[in-house]
């Protein structure tokens, strides 16, 4: 699997990491080797095998529908690194 | 008086217990360690004697009132990963700043809640990511094993503590804390604690919360100790492990009493040797410690049977598209608006990209990349759920293999202690740390490991255990018996100390 660099372009933007011209080319590299190393999974026949959803064989647990946090605004808002009276103060979202 | 950092936990103990010295008495000798030794190792990323004292001082009370608890006025130390209530946690990484969260994670509140001292935070691989504790924000740290050079003597090398958990490998081997708590994503309880000469127990899935722990990959994390002994892990996981309704992967079962299992031994139990784990250029000295192994548990009373994990070699590329694409997904909130880091742009996206390529390191970046990639449209089914399928096949394994053995005797790490930048260069000779260890995330299952014997270098390794899901009891009779024949292994000069 050769991965290219519009294909590392195409990611980083995907995941919103700014990338370099030098550091694409390094990508494209390390990305290729990883992916084509993982490929050998294709030798396995996995054709009647369902995929694993979780490791230990669990029902899955109800809780009471109440509520039971809240009003620490302060508390949520203060390691934020711009903010204004409990408020989030974040980038343009919307021209 | 005798050195009080050089006690193992269940001696810590039994001289509180006797008032043979103070809880206070006992965290100063720590806080003076840790003053001395920690600048040429670099395990503590942040040192907090003043609340310790303060814990020391409520725990000599308690002593006092005939109201000790179980690990009532014992020092540790606790990874960073680990929340840490108005007290700075990082994960290691730029990304989280001076993050200070406004509340405690359960592992660590479970300790608190059980008397012990935290002494501080402990370094790590950024988010965890790492088997050598060399892509931390904070720099590498040191392990105070020293290798033996061609010509017999003692090198300054500097040789990695294993990784991720490298800060609590080496804090313990270099006694600046009694025990230590540590997570393992594909091995990063037990390679650590196996180049350092330390135990190390990752318990099976679901046993301890995950709630309030910097997540890395949710399906595969799990919280441990690393410990000087195979008791004093026994005191430790009793501690950590608990149900708790905030973690919806937690199981609401009993936790043993793990000590109490120590004195069980080995006799009649069915030890499993998979035959897969005898991978090609294994080196003869990892060959004949695996056989020391089987030796002793064989004189214990043990019987041996030779098994098939047929889907070993595929664990270590499922893990490699299975960890990055959940380690994508649980990164992605790392956006630089709640909290942490802000690289400001010109516009959102641009402020998202520059915080994030500012903030993660390089091989945070590069695993988010390569776990975009395999869950980006059209590669899905043929990465990840191609790797969940393999997944299953790896669990099926063990389920079978469980109807002729109890548990499964293996080494921990292909090689000893490496140096720095021995590995770091290629990517994927590092993802071969985790070759023996990595499975038992895959499966979900509880693994451990106890150190051994010593290299041709003089530096430990390791001999790994992996039981049933939730029998860790049978690890820690097991491993009780490993060491009680293999010996101890402390670290011989305590070079750090010197200055």
């Amino acid at each position: 699997m050769q991965v290219d660099e519009a294909t590392v372009r195409r990611i980083a933007r995907l995941a919103r990491i700014k990338v370099s011209d030098e550091e694409a080319k390094g990508l494209e590299k390390e990305l290729s080797g990883i992916l084509d190393w993982v490929k050998q999974l294709d030798d396995v026949d996995t054709s009647a095998v369902e995929p694993m959803t979780r490791v230990v064989e669990q029902k899955l647990k109800m809780r009471d529908d109440v509520v039971t946090d809240g009003e620490i605004a302060d508390q949520v808002t203060a390691n934020a690194p711009m903010s204004e009276d409990n408020f989030f103060v974040v980038p343009k979202v919307v021209e | 008086m005798t050195d009080l950092t050089k006690l193992t936990m269940a001696e810590a103990r039994d001289g509180l217990k006797k008032k043979s010295f103070s809880a206070l008495e006992l965290t100063d000798a720590f806080i003076a360690s840790i003053e001395k030794g920690n600048s040429a190792l670099n395990a503590f990323v942040l040192s907090t004697p003043e609340h310790a004292r303060a814990q020391a001082k409520a725990s000599d009370q308690r002593i006092g009132e005939g109201k000790a608890r179980p690990l009532e006025g014992l020092p540790i130390g606790n990874k960073d990963l680990f929340c840490t209530n108005g007290i700075r946690t990082t994960a290691c990484s730029k990304i989280l700043g001076d993050f200070k969260p406004p509340y405690e994670s359960t592992v660590g509140q479970n300790l608190w809640d059980a008397g012990a001292i935290m002494l501080g935070k402990l370094n790590n691989d950024e988010f965890a990511m790492g088997s050598s504790n060399e892509t931390s924000a904070f720099g590498n740290v040191v392990s105070p094993w020293r290798r033996k050079g061609p010509d017999g003597k003692i090198t300054t090398d500097k040789l990695v503590p294993g990784g991720s958990s490298g800060g609590s490998s080496a804090a313990v081997a270099a006694h600046l804390c009694l025990a230590a708590t540590a997570t393992d994503t594909g091995g990063s309880i037990r390679q650590p604690a196996a180049l350092t000469g330390t135990v190390g127990i990752k318990p099976t899935y679901g046993r301890c919360s995950r709630w309030g722990i910097v997540a890395f990959a949710s399906s595969l994390d799990q919280a441990g100790p690393i410990t000087k002994t195979v008791r004093d892990s026994a005191m430790m996981l009793k501690a950590m492990a608990s149900h708790d309704p905030k973690d919806t992967t937690s199981v609401d079962a009993p936790v043993p009493d793990y000590e109490a299992a120590l004195s069980k031994g080995v006799k009649g139990l069915r030890v499993g040797i998979p035959k897969e784990y005898r991978v090609d250029g294994m080196s003869a000295e990892i060959q004949k410690l695996w056989d020391d192994g089987i030796s002793w548990l064989k004189a214990a009373g043990a019987t041996i049977h030779e098994i098939s994990l047929p889907h070993t070699k595929y664990a270590l590329p499922a893990y490699y598209i299975v960890a990055p694409a959940e380690c994508s997904s649980n990164l992605a909130r790392y956006d630089g608006m709640r909290y942490g880091l802000r690289v400001n742009g010109d516009d959102l996206i641009d402020t998202y990209e520059n915080t994030r390529a500012a903030g993660f390191g390089k091989e945070v970046r590069r695993r988010i990349l390569i776990g975009t990639y395999v869950l980006s449209a059209g590669y899905y089914d043929a990465y990840y759920l191609k790797a969940q399928k393999v997944r299953t096949l790896i669990k099926r394994d063990f389920d079978e293999a469980w109807n002729s053995v109890d548990v499964v005797l293996t080494p921990t790490t292909p090689s000893p202690a490496f140096a720095f930048g021995e590995k770091s260069g290629d990517p994927l000779a590092m993802y071969l740390e985790d070759i023996f260890t990595v499975t038992v995330n895959m499966a979900g299952l509880p693994g451990m490991s106890v150190p051994a014997g010593l290299s041709s270098q003089g530096t430990p390794l390791g001999l790994q255990l992996i039981g049933k899901p939730f029998d860790e009891e049978t690890l820690f009779r097991t491993a009780q018996v490993i060491e009680d024949a293999a010996g101890r292994f402390p670290v011989p000069d305590a070079w750090w100390m010197k200055g």
